[in-house]
């Protein structure tokens, strides 16, 4: 096949990765966008395989075909409270590739290079490049000697790129994995030197990029591999797990940029298209995330919270336990609810009783919804996830803005392990950490209902008032375990 | 400590202050309970009920008063009562301590503490042991269904075929605990329902349940309830007269007139004067929950149910939550068990006195030998002081210049970005090759529709999103694949190796997302 059918099937690989992204925007049309996504991705890769450059396209497909067989296991076999590590870490495989990808271009410039230096200086342009031909240079390789000295240089520049922002997102995204399947202490850690070590090896890449540029030697490319996987590694272990969503999407991110900069060095427009849409889209989530948390996203990279001054106001009362007799009581009394879950659901697996208890108070006509934080969880949109595995409609889950304006008119508010999405701290109290952070007004209640296993503060360790509340309940105990019991007494 | 509930010596009084619920509770706290025989009879609750749960049941009222380490009642006690306590003994009850100096003193002098429940200062954490609320709230309900007895009509209006029954009108006068229990009970009953009240910050809660505020037309010198701690203050002399001569004007149309005006510590305002029953009809209903002291009318007799000349039925009856005592016992004992909770702070059953706590400490009024009352200011506002500024209703023409220069703004700020990024665009490619210019124009476009599209992904599918550009972002398998026909063993190898993960990534990321998306249903 020639040139042109390639770039032909990428043109329409593209339109239809853009449509797949574009139907995100309603659960309906999200299931067609999964096809678009697909047959995107099948037509990319087959016209790639017909298409000039490739070879040894048997072995490909075995491959591919491999990999697939092990990514259906992985995917048919995770439990969906365990879909954010499943994605960090499929994240990290796409980094990895970035810097395979970027390895053998590398190598392949320096053979297409060498060669060219051995022949005749004498000979043309033309000349030269159909000796390489001769010489059993094509694919790639071909490409790549057609390429003027400054592009070469660009070259150099872009593959670099690529594989700094692959080893990031490789190293980072296997620690996001560890943290969010509990392999590695999800509490911000930082070696000693804290971001004095992330800038010095940021500042040996910049300086291999220089060395590189110039020599384009093997030894500079591999030592800012090295600094860079240590500034993924770092970088991640230095971030807290309460951040975690924000890290993902971040990570997300890279791999698209990865991609786009692999595209750029192999000059194929297919990967520059997908790895922006890739990039851009994980931006603009972690931007998201980072404002419902109110805070910037500089602070969230370089862990932590910002510091504050004064101290944090005292909270006075007590917290008031109750049994699932007395919650049971006020919801058989209760005409609307309103259900706030959060990471405590995920970690009990209470998504399934949540369900059952949803469904049991909406056939007693009560009306119950369901208010979701934009960073409950350990993901962007987990609970959503959750909720809909548990067959939860959706269209009662509603999001912040939607639902926080009801809870004055709500008769009970039932948070189950949330902390810091329905800290009250944050408005009433500029010296809380998390002050200004927008936060469910779930107090607003008539009464609350908090499904809590101990009185502790919670993943941020900050005090929270709500719990002290006149109509806060604690209704201590496992939220699965909590909410089977009170299962028993509502019928 | 031994925890006791005597047998209520006043008349007409049937209310008890624990109850075997309460007793159950109280026991949890590590304390022991008795009762005097045939206390909550009257209540419903009988001794073999107290003994059920746990509480022991002695014959006589001195038996109690001896045993009992703290005793809990409802009314103030008589003097015979006071008479009983002795040294370090604590009585929880009613006491009315603005108008019973003697029996104050008397009780001190025994060396005994005495809380009294109307003296719980009104904020938010006392809440649960304000026993005037609760008993207001009843006594607010049970005035309504007094009312509706004594009332020969319904108060829905009706259409049937056997005439038209037009609805009845209630007011409320005095919106406080028990005027918006009022309040609720006679609109659910289907009553037109007016109510008001000298503060008028309380308009918004008389709407929310249901009423019309009656507005007077009187400006200035209204009240600010938060700062008398949420009750009423006298009124001047102007006021009085615009809301007496609003009261004239709406009294013959009203059926039902419920007064529940008291200022603490003073004698009830008169509200309703005889010439506003004079122009009521007859069969009206006045119910005076005022009577106690001195009634918002001056024609009530307490504890009475008269007919006026002109046919109105007033009621003065001061014993609404005694007429529910099931009820009542309930909540109250509730109260004073919530009082006991906070007086045994590590529920082992020793009770802690502690004078410097907000709440033990006003409502204490006798402790150690000496009289406490009145307590000092509590060192937490009641009601926080509300803030009056609203924000000001915009005008047309404001929020058209507001939209305006919102709409200017935007521009400007795309503008600068376009031209900024044009700039960039331009620069590099002063510098750039050609066929770098051409992917990078590509990239940026790329990015753009990015970020057009991604806005506007829903909150929800955040998840599935990042899962399908996870798998989307193994395009780069692409790279893999076109190298790795070329070149030496190790370019294969890295290659292969490249090609399988990604392989991995786009069935896993596919079918992820595909297993997320088929979960979401609608209802």
């Amino acid at each position: 096949m020639d040139f042109g059918f390639t770039t032909a099937a990428y043109v329409v690989a593209a339109v239809l990765f853009i449509l797949s992204l574009g139907g995100l925007s309603g659960q309906e049309s999200a299931k067609r966008a999964v096809w678009y996504g697909i047959s995107g991705m099948a037509l990319a890769v087959a016209a790639t395989l017909i298409g000039p450059g490739a070879g040894l396209w048997l072995l490909s497909l075995i491959l591919i075909a491999a990999g697939g067989l092990i990514g259906y296991q992985l995917a048919t076999k995770v439990q969906m409270t365990q879909m954010p590590e499943l994605v960090a870490a499929m994240h990290s495989l796409v980094g990895l590739a970035a810097v395979f990808v970027g390895f053998i271009a590398h190598f392949e410039l320096v053979r297409v290079l060498q060669m060219l230096s051995e022949l005749a200086p004498s000979l043309s342009e033309s000349g030269k490049l159909l000796m390489l031909e001769e010489q059993g240079v094509d694919g790639f390789a071909a490409l790549l000697a057609h390429k003027s000295p400054v592009e070469q240089s660009i070259l150099r520049v872009e593959l670099f790129l690529g594989i700094f922002i692959g080893a990031v997102t490789f190293t980072g995204s296997v620690i996001a994995y560890g943290k969010l399947a509990g392999r590695v202490s999800s509490k911000a850690e930082k070696l000693p030197g804290g971001h004095a070590l992330n800038a010095i090896a940021a500042a040996i890449s910049v300086l291999c990029l220089f060395w590189y540029f110039n020599t384009g030697g093997l030894l500079p490319l591999a030592l800012m591999t090295l600094a860079a996987l240590f500034i993924g590694y770092h970088l991640i272990m230095g971030i807290g797990g309460a951040d975690m969503p924000v890290v993902v999407s971040m990570l997300n991110s890279y791999s698209g940029w990865a991609a786009a900069a692999i595209g750029f060095s192999l000059g194929n427009d297919l990967l520059i298209v997908v790895g922006a849409l890739v990039g851009s889209s994980g931006a603009i989530l972690s931007y998201i995330m980072c404002k419902a948390m109110n805070r910037s996203f500089v602070s969230v990279i370089l862990g932590g919270f910002g510091g504050t001054s004064g101290p944090q106001m005292a909270v006075e009362g007590e917290q008031v336990a109750i049994d699932a007799d007395g919650v049971a009581a006020a919801l058989e009394d209760a005409d609307s609810v309103i259900i706030i879950p959060g990471y405590g659901m995920a970690v009990a697996q209470a998504q399934q009783s949540v369900s059952e208890l949803t469904k049991r108070l909406r056939a007693k006509g009560k009306t119950v919804r369901f208010a979701i934080h934009p960073v409950a969880g350990r993901l962007p949109g987990h609970m959503n996830v959750l909720l809909a595995e548990a067959k939860v409609p959706y269209d009662i889950v509603l999001e912040m803005d939607e639902i926080n304006e009801d809870f004055p008119t709500t008769d009970v508010a039932i948070v189950i392990g949330s902390n810091d999405i329905v800290n009250p701290a944050a408005q009433e109290d500029p010296n809380s950490p998390i002050a200004g952070m927008p936060v469910l007004e779930c107090w607003k209640a008539k009464q609350v209902f908090v499904s809590k296993r101990g009185q502790g503060t919670g993943y941020s360790g900050i005090e929270n008032p709500l719990f002290f509340k006149e109509n806060t309940r604690m209704f201590y105990g496992d939220a699965k375990k909590s909410l089977d019991e009170l299962l028993t007494k509502i019928t | 400590m031994k925890i006791g509930a005597p047998r209520e010596t006043i008349d007409g009084e049937n209310r008890v202050a624990m109850t075997p619920a309460s007793a159950r509770d109280l026991q949890k706290l590590g304390h022991s309970c008795v009762v005097e025989a045939g206390a909550g009879e009257k209540a419903g609750f009988s001794d073999a009920l107290y003994a059920q749960a746990g509480v022991e049941v002695v014959k006589t009222a001195a038996a109690l008063w001896k045993a009992a380490d703290v005793v809990v009642k409802v009314r103030p006690p008589s003097d015979a009562e006071v008479k009983r306590l002795t040294e370090g003994q604590t009585l929880i009850s009613f006491f009315n301590p603005g108008a019973n100096e003697k029996l104050m003193a008397q009780a001190a002098a025994k060396g005994a503490s005495v809380i009294a429940m109307e003296m719980v200062p009104r904020i938010s954490r006392a809440q649960k042991m304000d026993a005037l609320s609760s008993m207001a709230n009843i006594a607010g309900y049970r005035a309504v269904i007094e009312a509706g007895n004594n009332f020969g009509r319904f108060f829905t209006g009706q259409v049937t075929a056997a005439g038209k029954v037009p609805p009845a009108k209630v007011l409320v006068v005095g919106a406080g605990v028990a005027g918006l229990a009022a309040i609720g009970t006679a609109t659910s009953l289907g009553a037109i329902t007016y109510a008001f009240d000298v503060r008028p910050e309380v308009a918004e809660q008389v709407e929310s349940m249901g009423a019309q505020f009656v507005y007077l037309d009187f400006d200035g010198g209204q009240q600010d309830g938060a700062a008398t701690g949420g009750y009423a203050a006298p009124s001047s002399p102007e006021f009085r007269e615009a809301q007496l001569k609003k009261f004239r004007e709406i009294a013959p149309e009203m059926d039902i007139v419920i007064t529940t005006a008291l200022i603490p510590n003073r004698e009830a305002p008169e509200l309703w004067t005889p010439d506003m029953v004079a122009a009521m009809k007859p069969g009206s209903v006045i119910i005076d929950l005022a009577a106690e002291k001195g009634g918002n009318c001056k024609l009530t007799v307490m504890d009475e149910r008269i007919v006026t000349d002109n046919g109105v039925i007033i009621i003065g009856y001061t014993d609404f939550p005694s007429r529910m005592a099931a009820q009542a016992s309930t909540l109250y004992s509730t109260n004073i068990r919530h009082m006991l909770t906070d007086l045994t702070p590590a529920k082992d059953g020793v009770v802690v006195h502690n004078m410097e706590d907000d709440v033990i400490r006003g409502a204490t009024v006798t402790h150690a030998g000496a009289v406490t009352y009145p307590p000092p200011p509590p060192k937490v506002q009641a009601i926080a002081v509300q803030k009056k500024e609203k924000p000001k209703e915009l005008t047309p023409q404001e929020k058209r210049d507001r939209e305006v220069a919102a709409f200017k703004a935007q521009t400007r700020n795309q503008v600068g970005l376009l031209a900024i990024g044009a700039a960039v665009l331009l620069g590099i490619g002063l510098v750039a090759p050609a066929s770098f210019m051409q992917h990078f124009i590509v990239f940026v476009l790329s990015v753009f529709i990015g970020f057009q599209v991604i806005w506007n992904v829903s909150h929800s599918l955040h998840t599935p999103l990042m899962a399908v550009t996870n798998a989307i972002s193994s395009i780069i398998i692409l790279g893999a694949l076109m190298q790795i026909g070329s070149g030496s063993f190790l370019v294969i190898v890295l290659a292969a190796l490249a090609v399988f993960m990604t392989g991995i990534n786009i069935f896993g990321g596919f079918l992820v997302t595909r297993r997320m998306l088929a979960m979401f249903q609608k209802s």
